[in-house]
């Protein structure tokens, strides 16, 4: 049985808590982000971007045996690792687990500021077109 | 510190001791503020003048015949005066209270609908801010007029001779900015202004850059329409100024209706009132047009000189160290610029770097800039602006340097 999104976040949030400050915080982010298993340059086109970061965000979305595969990428790559930490949990469950997931992590991770609806990196949008992804393959499945 | 310019009044740590904001800690480091060029930090003399006018005189202006209201009426207008005399106007009812640069932009493009006919042309500059070119399009949607653009080199210089050939009996109008947001840049507008005159052109300039280090005589300028903000000079948010030559503002239409533009109302007709209260319908921000002339006040007792030769320094000082990172592509190199550097450094993006100075207590700005033509024009996402201010310190250059330096390391 393959973890759920909660197991997940968990993890994650096992992970950030070893750090003692912003500065390894931010270290094991750009490691994250350089590992961020890229996006087919092909999906990398304006209609995939998403609205509202400062840096460029593309996000596509594949439906393999009623799970949602994600891949992404960006030009900036702190936003790559914010990404990275999104897609490993929320990539690869049913539609509507991802529908259902809460995003307190990302509070307990200490990355509470990029929330904020001002932060340029659009953190908010991305868990919105994440979402928006599995509504839409959720009404095919059903 | 005291700093090595002629003027030995010039004491940089007592000019600190005015801006309290200046000793706060921002995630956990002292804070560096170098945002200076969207907005000013205010010091105390001008929140001061905030508090009295809210402790002491609080009223509506021109309206009420008790004491309060004519107190009030009485320092608003007296601001005015104020601000006349810092920007050299001939006559006070030229200075007209806006809400800011972008509404006297926007109260001198829609006055222009009625001056302007199908085929009349609109010179705008490569250099402007993009919220700025709005109105301009707006206008000659409305109209018919045609909208050309100033080119720029390379350095973020406008392009003279590109203007020259652009401007012609059909030119009405021309708008650009005194000193460039993005890239810091001085244009030469009071050779712009006489050319554009010579061919009967008016010109507005957008002074919102350029007020925090250049003292703007509008008289010597010749200049037809001067605007301003006041959060950029000291001065509290949501308050600026129009400056309009006395028969271009009698020729504009009124920009909103309402109480205190008018001077007769019936169902039948309204006439309007005269100069300045035409362009200023509806209650006033009374108390922010009192703080920005606090604010001047302020600016002027150190000194524009004084101010603008320090900031030259840091400028100079900044540059040569920021110079020495390998990597560093800096924008906007005229020979006559501001206290602004924007710049990146190569394969990094500019948000990873500003996320992480941001860290490490430095205040900068990334992105655009709101000039996404120049972002285009150089074919980048945006950049890091550092801007400077008389109250920053080369202390705080270092500190932003070595930010800086470490954010490369990690992002590397």
């Amino acid at each position: 049985m393959s973890k759920t999104i909660q197991e997940i976040q968990e993890e994650i949030v096992d992970e950030f808590a070893m750090f003692d400050d912003w500065m390894q915080r931010y270290e094991y982010m750009i490691e994250l982000g350089k590992a961020l298993p890229l996006i087919d340059e092909k999906y990398k086109i304006d209609e995939n971007l998403i609205k509202g970061c400062q840096s460029k965000v593309w996000v596509h979305a594949e439906l393999e045996n009623e799970k949602l595969i994600f891949t992404a990428d960006s030009d900036a790559i702190i936003t790559k690792g914010i990404v990275a930490i999104l897609i490993r949990a929320f990539s690869n469950h049913h539609p509507s687990a991802i529908i259902e997931a809460d995003t307190q992590f990302i509070d307990d991770i200490g990355l509470k500021e990029h929330l904020s609806p001002t932060r340029a990196n659009g953190l908010v949008s991305m868990i919105k077109q994440l979402k928006m992804y599995a509504v839409a393959y959720q009404t095919q499945l059903n | 510190m005291s700093i090595a310019t002629n003027n030995i009044a010039f004491n940089v740590e007592e000019i600190r001791k005015d801006f309290p904001i200046l000793n706060r800690e921002v995630n956990g480091y002292p804070l560096v503020y170098l945002d200076n060029a969207a907005t000013s930090q205010t010091p105390k003399q001008v929140m001061n003048a905030i508090v009295d006018y809210y402790s002491n005189y609080n009223a509506n202006i021109h309206r009420g015949v008790h004491s309060l209201s004519q107190e009030a009426t009485d320092k608003y207008e007296g601001a005015r005066k104020k601000i006349q005399q810092h920007f050299n106007a001939e006559k006070t009812h030229e200075i007209i209270f806006t809400s800011g640069t972008t509404h006297g932009i926007n109260l001198v493009a829609s006055g222009f609908a009625s001056v302007l006919k199908e085929g009349d042309e609109i010179l705008v500059s490569a250099l402007e801010h993009h919220s700025n070119i709005v109105p301009w399009q707006m206008l000659c949607e409305k109209t018919g007029a045609i909208l050309k653009v100033i080119p720029m080199n390379e350095q973020g210089e406008l392009i003279y001779e590109s203007f020259e050939k652009l401007l012609s009996e059909k030119t009405k109008m021309v708008f650009l900015n005194h000193v460039s947001n993005a890239l810091g840049t001085i244009n030469p507008i009071k050779k712009i202004i006489d050319k554009a005159h010579e061919k009967g052109a008016a010109v507005l300039i957008d002074g919102a850059q350029a007020a925090p280090h250049i003292k703007a005589d509008v008289q010597a300028l010749n200049v037809d329409f001067y605007v301003v903000s006041a959060h950029k000079m000291c001065g509290p948010t949501g308050v600026g100024v129009l400056y309009g030559k006395e028969e271009w503002l009698n020729k504009l239409p009124p920009y909103q209706g309402g109480g205190e533009m008018i001077a007769t109302v019936s169902f039948e007709k309204t006439t309007y009132a005269e100069l300045p209260h035409k362009f200023e319908a509806g209650t006033p921000n009374i108390c922010g047009g009192i703080a920005f002339a606090a604010a001047l006040d302020y600016m002027n007792a150190i000194g524009f000189e004084a101010i603008s030769r320090y900031e030259e320094e840091l400028l100079g000082y900044a540059t040569l160290k920021l110079q020495e990172i390998e990597g560093m592509k800096l924008y906007g190199t005229a020979r006559d610029k501001t206290a602004v550097i924007s710049f990146n450094i190569e394969g990094l993006h500019p948000y990873d770097i500003g996320t992480l100075v941001d860290k490490m207590g430095i205040a900068v700005r990334t992105g655009h800039h709101c000039a996404q033509p120049i972002m285009d024009f150089y074919k980048i996402p945006g950049t890091v602006r550092a801007s400077f201010s008389f109250y920053n310190t080369k202390e705080e250059i270092d500190r932003f340097i070595d930010a800086v330096k470490k954010a490369k390391s990690m992002l590397s």
